[in-house]
Parts: C-alpha cells; sequence; structure tokens
C-alpha cells in the first residue's frame, strides 16, 4: 500500500470514529464537572451504567426513552438529507400528541386494537404532518426559511396544546386529556414477552426501527430519494436538471412531520394513555442532536437515539448523588464536540 | 385611570427590558451575519451569573460583572464555533441552549441544595422601574446602538459583513473579527437581560428565561434587523403581556398571547405585515 493510500484510510477511520471521540470527550468533561462540585465520577458513572444497562428495567428504560429519539431524529434527517433544516420536531411532536390523544379518547372502548391502533397512528401521523405541511407551504410558496417558521411554529404548538388540554380535551382542574380507548393501547413488551419487567418500553419501538430502515431505503435505494439528495446537494443545479424540487422540499417536510407525530403514539398509547402538558417537550431539541451525531445517516441514527436514551434516564437513576442535569450537559457537549471537530479534523489530515 | 395607566405603563416597560437588550444584541449578531438561537441560553447564562455573583458578594455590581462574563464567554464560545471553526450556527446554538439548562441547574443544585430556586437575593433596590440602571442603560442603547450600527465605521463594517462578506472582505474588512465583535456584544446584552429579570425576582429559579431569548429573536426579526424596530416590537410584546395581566382571568386565554409574538412574526415574514428579509449572508460562515 502507498503512502497516498495508507493517510487515506488513516483520515478515513478518523473520521469516523469522531462521533466516538466526541462521545468520550463530553463524558469527560461530565467527570470533571463532578469533581469540581466535590464527588466522585467513577462511583457516578459506574451507578448511572449498572442501573441502566444492567437491569432488564433500566434497558427497556433505554429503549423507551430512545424510540421517540429515533423518530425526531429521522423528522432532521430526512429533510437534513435534501438541505432542508427541520427544527420543528417539537411542535411537531406535540401536535402528533394531542391529537392522537383527543381522537384515541374519541374511539369507541369496544373498537378492536386491529382498528383502533392503525386509528391512533393515522391519528399521531396527520397531527404531526399537518404541523409541517405550514413549514412546507411558508417554504415553497413564500421562501420563508425553514429554521425561522419552525421555531416560531414549535411554540406556537406549545401554546395550542395547552389551550387545547385546558378548554377542550383536558379533565377540568388538571393540565391532562381524558383516557383514550383500551382499544388503542399499544402492547408494552413486558406484557408480550417478559422481558423489561415493568418498563414502558412498548410496541413503538419496533415501528421506530421499522421507519428507520425505511427512510435509510427511501433515501439511498430509490429514486426519489437520489434526487431529494440532489436536491440537498445543489438545489438550482437539481432544478435545471428537471427534477421538481418544490416537490421534494414539501413531501421531505411533510413526511418529517408524521413521523414526529408519532412521538404520540410512544408516549400516549404505549405510556401514559392520555396527554398531560409538557409530556413530550424536549424531544425535538434533542432529536436534532441525535441526528447531528451521526450526519443524519437513518441507520445510525438507532445508536445515536440509543446513546441520547442512555443519558436522557441516565439522570433519573442517579440524581440523589448529584444533579440528574449533568447528562443533560453531556448530551449538550457530545454536540458541540461533534459539529467542532469537523473542521478541527479537517486541518490535521 | 391615570393611575391604572401609570401602572399599565411601569408594568409594560419592567416586562420589556429582558426583550428589549436580548433583541438588540441579537440585531448586532445577526448584522454581522451569524445567527443567535443561543439568546435563550445567554439569558439563563446571566441570570445565574448575577445571582452568584449577588449572593457570593452581596454585590448588584459584582452579580452584573458576573453575568456579563459568563455571557461573554459563552458567546465566545458560539463565535469560536460558528466563525472560526465555521460550523452550523444552529445547531450550535441549541447546543448551548440545553448546555445551559444542564449547567445551571447542575450548579444550581451543587451550591444551593435545590433542583428549582436559589435563595434570596437582594436585586437591585429602587421604588420604580424608571430608576433601575439597567433599564436605563437599556434606554440609552436604543438610540446608541442605532448611532453605532448606522452612523459608525464599525457599525458600516458590521452590515457589510452580513450583507456581502466577500465584498467586504476585498475592501480590507476582517470579517471574522467584526463578526466575533457582534457575536460578544449580543452574549453581553442577553446575559444583562438575564441580571435583570433575576434581580426583579430576586433569586434564581430554573429554566427562568421561560422562551424569551425566543420572543426576543422574534422581536428583532419583525423589527426587521433594526435597533428601533426591535424596541418597538418588544414594547409590543410587552404591552400585549401586561394587557392580559389586567384582564380578567379567562377574558383571554393566556394562550394566545402566548402564541402572540410567534403568529405575528410568521405573518412579517410572510410579508402580510411589511416584509422582513434577513442580512443578505446571515449563516453562510465566510470561507477566504
Amino acid at each position: 500500500m502507498d503512502k497516498n493510500q495508507t493517510r487515506m484510510n488513516t483520515s478515513k477511520y478518523l473520521e469516523a470514529s469522531r462521533p466516538i471521540l466526541a462521545v468520550l470527550a463530553a463524558f469527560l468533561l461530565g467527570g470533571v464537572l463532578i469533581i469540581a462540585i466535590g464527588k466522585n465520577p467513577v462511583e457516578i458513572y459506574g451507578k448511572m451504567f449498572s442501573m441502566t444497562l444492567g437491569t432488564g428495567y433500566g434497558v427497556g428504560q433505554v429503549l423507551f426513552r430512545a424510540t421517540p429519539l429515533v423518530l425526531t431524529g429521522l423528522a432532521v434527517a430526512l429533510p437534513f438529507k435534501a438541505g432542508l433544516f427541520n427544527i420543528g420536531g417539537e411542535g411537531q411532536a406535540a401536535i402528533g400528541t394531542i391529537v392522537c390523544a383527543a381522537i384515541g379518547a374519541a374511539l369507541s372502548p369496544s373498537l378492536s386494537p386491529m382498528l383502533a391502533i392503525p386509528i391512533g397512528l393515522i391519528a399521531a401521523m396527520l397531527g404531526g404532518a399537518s404541523w409541517a405541511s405550514i413549514i412546507a407551504l411558508l417554504k415553497t410558496r413564500f421562501g420563508v426559511s425553514e429554521v425561522i417558521t419552525s421555531i416560531m411554529l414549535n411554540f406556537t404548538a406549545y401554546a395550542l396544546v395547552g389551550y387545547l388540554i385546558t378548554y377542550q380535551f383536558g379533565i377540568e382542574g388538571t393540565m391532562r386529556t381524558v383516557e383514550i380507548s383500551h382499544g388503542a393501547f399499544m402492547p408494552r413488551l413486558d406484557a408480550l414477552t417478559g422481558l423489561f419487567p415493568r418498563s414502558p418500553v412498548n410496541l413503538s419501538l419496533f415501528l421506530a426501527l421499522a421507519l428507520a430502515t425505511a427512510v435509510y431505503a427511501v433515501v439511498y435505494k430509490t429514486k426519489y430519494g437520489y434526487e431529494l439528495r440532489a436536491v440537498g446537494l445543489n438545489l438550482e443545479a437539481a432544478r435545471y436538471a428537471g427534477i421538481n424540487t418544490n416537490f421534494h422540499v414539501m413531501t421531505s417536510l411533510i413526511a418529517a412531520g408524521a413521523l414526529a407525530g408519532l412521538v404520540g403514539a410512544n408516549y400516549v398509547m404505549g405510556y401514559k394513555h392520555y396527554y398531560e402538558a409538557g409530556g413530550v417537550n424536549g424531544v425535538g431539541f434533542l432529536g436534532i442532536a441525535v441526528a447531528m451525531l451521526v450526519n443524519s445517516h437513518p441507520l445510525w441514527i438507532l445508536a445515536s437515539a440509543l446513546l441520547f436514551g442512555l443519558l436522557d434516564y441516565g439522570g433519573l437513576t442517579i440524581n440523589a448523588d448529584v444533579s440528574k442535569e449533568i447528562f443533560l450537559v453531556v448530551q449538550a457537549a457530545v454536540i458541540l464536540f461533534v459539529i467542532a471537530s469537523q473542521k478541527a479534523f479537517k486541518q490535521m489530515e | 385611570m391615570i393611575e391604572f395607566l401609570i401602572v399599565f405603563f411601569l408594568q409594560t416597560l419592567r416586562i420589556a427590558v429582558p426583550y428589549l437588550l436580548a433583541s438588540l444584541g441579537a440585531t448586532y449578531s445577526e448584522r454581522s451575519g451569524v445567527i443567535n438561537l443561543a439568546l435563550e441560553g445567554l439569558i439563563l447564562f446571566g441570570a445565574f451569573g448575577a445571582v452568584i455573583g449577588q449572593y457570593e458578594t452581596g454585590s448588584a455590581v459584582v452579580g452584573v460583572l458576573c453575568a456579563l462574563s459568563l455571557g461573554i464567554i459563552v458567546a465566545a464560545l458560539h463565535g469560536y464555533i460558528t466563525i472560526t471553526l465555521k460550523a452550523n450556527q444552529i445547531v450550535s446554538g441549541i447546543a448551548i441552549n440545553i448546555l445551559a439548562i444542564g449547567m445551571t441547574k447542575f450548579f444550581l443544585k451543587a451550591i444551593f441544595g435545590s433542583a428549582s430556586n436559589s435563595e434570596r437575593i437582594e436585586g437591585i433596590d429602587v421604588p420604580v422601574v424608571l430608576l433601575d440602571p439597567i433599564f436605563l442603560f437599556a434606554l440609552v442603547a436604543f438610540p446608541l446602538s442605532h448611532l453605532i450600527i448606522y452612523k459608525t465605521p464599525f457599525g458600516l463594517r458590521l452590515r457589510a459583513t452580513g450583507d456581502n462578506a466577500e465584498a467586504a472582505d476585498s475592501l480590507g474588512v476582517n470579517v471574522n473579527v467584526i463578526r466575533f465583535l457582534g457575536v460578544l456584544i449580543s452574549g453581553a446584552l442577553a446575559a444583562l437581560a438575564g441580571a435583570f429579570l433575576a434581580f426583579q425576582q430576586h433569586s434564581f429559579t430554573a429554566d427562568m428565561s421561560a422562551g424569551r431569548g425566543y420572543i426576543a429573536l422574534a422581536a428583532m426579526i419583525i423589527g426587521k434587523w433594526t435597533p428601533f424596530g426591535a424596541a418597538g416590537a418588544s414594547l409590543l410584546f410587552a404591552a400585549t403581556e401586561a394587557v392580559q395581566l389586567n384582564l380578567q382571568s379567562g377574558a383571554i386565554p393566556t394562550q394566545l398571547v402566548q402564541a402572540l409574538p410567534y403568529i405575528v412574526t410568521l405573518l412579517a415574514l410572510v410579508g402580510f405585515i411589511g416584509k422582513s428579509t434577513p442580512p443578505r449572508d446571515l449563516g453562510r460562515p465566510f470561507e477566504k
């Protein structure tokens, strides 16, 4: 092997190991903070890992928390391939969840799960998709940046959901909706298999897995996906090549909304069986982190979501010793290290 | 009636101060070409710095200095990542917001033993908001910023790097230095907004920025990236909130008032109420 070949291989390995190094650096930073307040990071991290990955319940919790992150991660990744930055996952998830809860509650209690579950899923997708269609419309029709409209619509969605829970679908005096029909309950894995006892991980996990595979297949194995990536690489060139770019912008954003909306299926149908205000807040923003860590690759998003799910639940296991937000810091640091190292690594080559 | 109007007026000003400062700061950053989504986190860091500073020393001045230092350090981080390393400005901003929530809660618990709030601090003891030094500073900062941005060489360079970085560079402007200054000013002003909030409520509470950074961003957009425009929008949003506070509960749903700034911004972007167009090179890292 000649010298250049070796150098190319080295830089490829270096590039592939970048996310891993970022995660290690973030844990290191977390360790420094733990030392700074006079605690032992080895002990804290040890406890976190043994209580998450060391028990069936802990693993179940991690999987349960990774499920929505796969969905919101995909909701960022798919439009990202078309050069669009959907940071509206927060709002799309919130609207999907409230629609899922409202429709689920309106179903007849005797309706068979074979009908009730698909109806609940479609409701969640339609909710998220309709919210994302506003972004898509403003982008294609008025040329407004999807980033700004996403932010504005996230907060509008929080307010709208708050209003709907207070005045429409909520139980008076509480900030939650009524319970959905039993038929729409998504079976939990512990009930089906006995694995992960008492943890809320449910069939939505497999839905998320299937969707990640589907997004991968669409993006890399279909003509649509090829065109989508062409739009992302150079919109003008794609347009001259005869690709209907507006169609790809619209469809990728609306599909992203449907994906984010499905967060409601995991939360409402698989876990709470109602929507409590604020219940899914934060998953949209973390989805951005999940997608960015692995350069928006639909399959690697599964690994990324697992890591963020681990950190999310991990905080709760050590909250008695140090603040659980130490892992929020680690999550933020992972992203900062990953985006900062892009350039730094290029310079090293 | 007059008495009510005075109360209403003062209430509006008090609500407006954080929006005024943060949106003015954002104007500097974005006019230089750097999107600053980290406003929310910068406000939070500022509030935390102010509380720690005053709690440890008893001095409000030290509190403000701590707030400013934290704001500038965190803004420098945003600048380093986005200007020096040319990483994605939006991702950096969002990550810094997550960092701010995590860091402040982590040290809140470590220092005060509570996950939700700090101990009481004195704040700045003035009878009305009109005499509050941070308010007075905001009052002066707007006309001053208008002069700086439109009448000084620095302002010209700031606008040039945001509108056309290549052209500015070819005329000998150091684009990256100007952008760094824009981001640092933004960090200092957002942190000051946080200090004002913390002094007003005499403590730090978790997540106390409560979306104000994003409202400030909306105000800047509606204000068409100008200081006086941002001030007008900030006051409008604050007045709407004050109206809602004074109405009997339930007369207008709180949520409508909460959503108003964002809906108005969407309308402004679409062009229904005067088209808002960002600086041409906003969000684009400068490659020589």
